[in-house]
């Protein structure tokens, strides 16, 4: 039976890949091919559906726009959470369970419950269809986690290190800039990779924030199958081209994913 | 664990990220509760209406439908993807080049924005252009899921595992990673059954993590709206209408702001009850 143990990941992994491959075929085959016939893979191998994303500023903006206000997040996220976590691992202050819980709470709340009053605030603070309110909008979910991942991590470096650096002479801000972040760079990896992640799959706020301006490839997807025809090609291709980024940024985590969410804490 | 100190310093260190969270959080969240106690017939004015719009919501059988398909649905992935994702996990290679290979290839999913999973899924099942959809139909099964609930139902479900297992999977093999070697050499020597091993070696170290798997996957699956959106629409009819969907049609469809205002609040009460509930029934062994 151990014997036959790969068969189970394999067979799982083939299952995930067979959509994936689909999509992947489907932007490399002509409109006509996709309607007219049925084809395993492309019979008239076309780059037609990239070339159209690469030369139309309304297609590659969308790309543009998504990876400002993703980077953006991801920054503001893991710079606030920072601190907070370094509090929540070393220090005990009034409320700080509270707190904790309450951050948490916020990854509960559904975005559909806050499409609605995020466009009223930030149409009236003047900030609707602009990189930032969205980029401020995913707050909502991504500094709670950044805060419960970075303080996982911090938890499991002996606090004799920072008593260590300050008998060396070091200053608070020496020692946390110098010595305690280049020690828990892997857990900061890990939170940037999750912000990064779930600013970047989420589309509910990311459309409801912006129109024209600021709008992400996600919403400009959504334009193709109502005003131009059914082009599914175009689809597909927009759609292969969305799985690239975070494909790049798995792979430079890789090592760390698994350790990263082992020492998160509920 | 290290020992904390006593030191109010932490609320200066902690403001940044309760300003950024509270602004998102409290201001949105009081225009709701605002909004589901007054009446508007547009140009700002507003009436107080009380507790009318929660009864009305509590009352409607749109909303039970939505309700009892929405539960139905997050039950139906639990029972699904936390099993196999430990199976998978517990299969999975524990060192050596395939190790890297199987994180980043299962991760994939997760990172695939949630419009491109149900339009990916969309295509990938329709019956006259979609490889599912077509192979199904070649087997000689009756499926459309633009017309059938059943084939509908099943294709949301297959969705959701094929987007989230990877999670759990993720998740359960980072709590396997942290048995140290000696205890399986022990369990070795004791003869003990794989079975053993599981039940009183790898389920007690994975318990922590499958918690977290469990609420993660719990509280997303309730608020997921994106994926079925872009896949069924929630039809065909009503079939596939879960408690988002239904939310955003009332308040952003119809704009009946009040009861839209007034389900939200219900929404969120329910997720945070359910999510005490799961917290303190899965933790509750630990406190012994």
């Amino acid at each position: 039976m151990r014997r036959l143990s790969w068969l189970v990941p394999t067979l799982y992994i083939l299952f995930l890949m067979l959509p994936i491959y689909w999509l992947v075929s489907m932007s490399f085959k002509t409109t006509n091919e996709i309607l007219g016939s049925f084809t395993l893979w492309p019979q008239q191998f076309t780059f037609d559906n990239y070339i159209t994303i690469f030369t139309d500023p309304t297609w590659y903006n969308g790309y543009i726009n998504s990876l400002i206000y993703v980077s953006i997040n991801t920054v503001i996220s893991v710079a606030v959470a920072l601190p907070a976590a370094y509090a929540f691992s070393r220090y005990r202050f009034i409320g700080d369970k509270h707190l904790f819980f309450w951050l948490l709470t916020n990854r509960m709340a559904p975005a559909a419950v806050f499409a609605l009053p995020f466009f009223q605030l930030y149409s009236a603070i003047g900030l609707f269809d602009t990189h930032i309110a969205v980029a401020l909008a995913h707050c909502l979910f991504n500094i709670p986690l950044a805060v419960w991942i970075l303080e996982g991590f911090m938890s499991s470096v002996p606090k004799e290190l920072d008593e260590t650096a300050y008998v060396d002479g070091y200053g608070f801000w020496g020692f946390f800039i110098k010595i305690f972040i280049p020690t828990i760079a892997a857990g900061i990896g890990v939170a940037a990779f999750f912000c990064f992640m779930f600013s970047w799959v989420e589309l509910l706020l990311a459309k409801t924030l912006t129109s024209v301006a600021a709008k992400p490839i996600a919403a400009t997807m959504t334009r193709t199958a109502s005003s131009s025809g059914y082009e599914l090609g175009l689809l597909a291709a927009a759609g292969t081209l969305t799985i690239i980024p975070g494909a790049v940024v798995i792979y430079f985590v890789r090592n760390y994913i698994a350790k990263g969410f082992a020492l998160g804490r509920v | 664990m290290t020992t904390k100190v006593e030191n109010q310093k932490g609320w200066l260190f902690v403001l940044p990220v309760v300003i950024l969270v509270a602004f998102n959080a409290v201001i949105p969240l009081m225009t709701v509760v605002n909004y589901s106690v007054q009446e508007t017939f547009g140009d700002n004015v507003f009436f107080f209406e009380g507790v009318k719009w929660f009864q009305q919501v509590l009352n409607s059988e749109r909303f039970h439908a939505a309700l009892g398909r929405q539960l139905f649905f997050t039950f139906t992935i639990l029972l699904i993807e936390i099993p196999l994702g430990v199976i998978i996990a517990l299969t999975m290679p524990r060192k050596g080049p395939w190790v890297s290979v199987c994180l980043v290839l299962m991760a994939l999913p997760l990172l695939i924005p949630w419009n491109v999973v149900g339009a990916m899924w969309n295509i990938f099942a329709l019956p006259d252009i979609g490889l599912l959809g077509k192979t199904l139909n070649a087997m000689g099964l009756d499926y459309n899921f633009t017309r059938q609930p059943v084939s509908a139902w099943m294709t949301l479900i297959a969705m959701d595992v094929w987007h989230w297992t990877s999670l759990v999977v993720l998740l359960a093999y980072a709590g396997l990673s942290s048995i140290p070697d000696a205890y399986y050499q022990a369990a070795k020597i004791d003869g003990a059954s794989s079975w053993a091993v599981f039940r009183y070696i790898q389920l007690p170290k994975m318990k922590r993590v499958l918690t977290i798997a469990v609420l993660l996957r719990f509280m997303d699956s309730f608020n997921i709206y994106t994926e079925p959106f872009v896949l069924t629409g929630g039809g065909p009819g009503n079939s596939t209408t879960l408690l988002s969907i239904d939310l955003v049609k009332t308040a952003l469809g119809q704009f009946d702001l009040g009861p839209a205002a007034a389900m939200s609040i219900i929404y969120f009460l329910i997720i945070l009850l359910l999510s005490w509930v799961f917290y303190t029934v899965m933790t509750r062994g630990e406190e012994n």
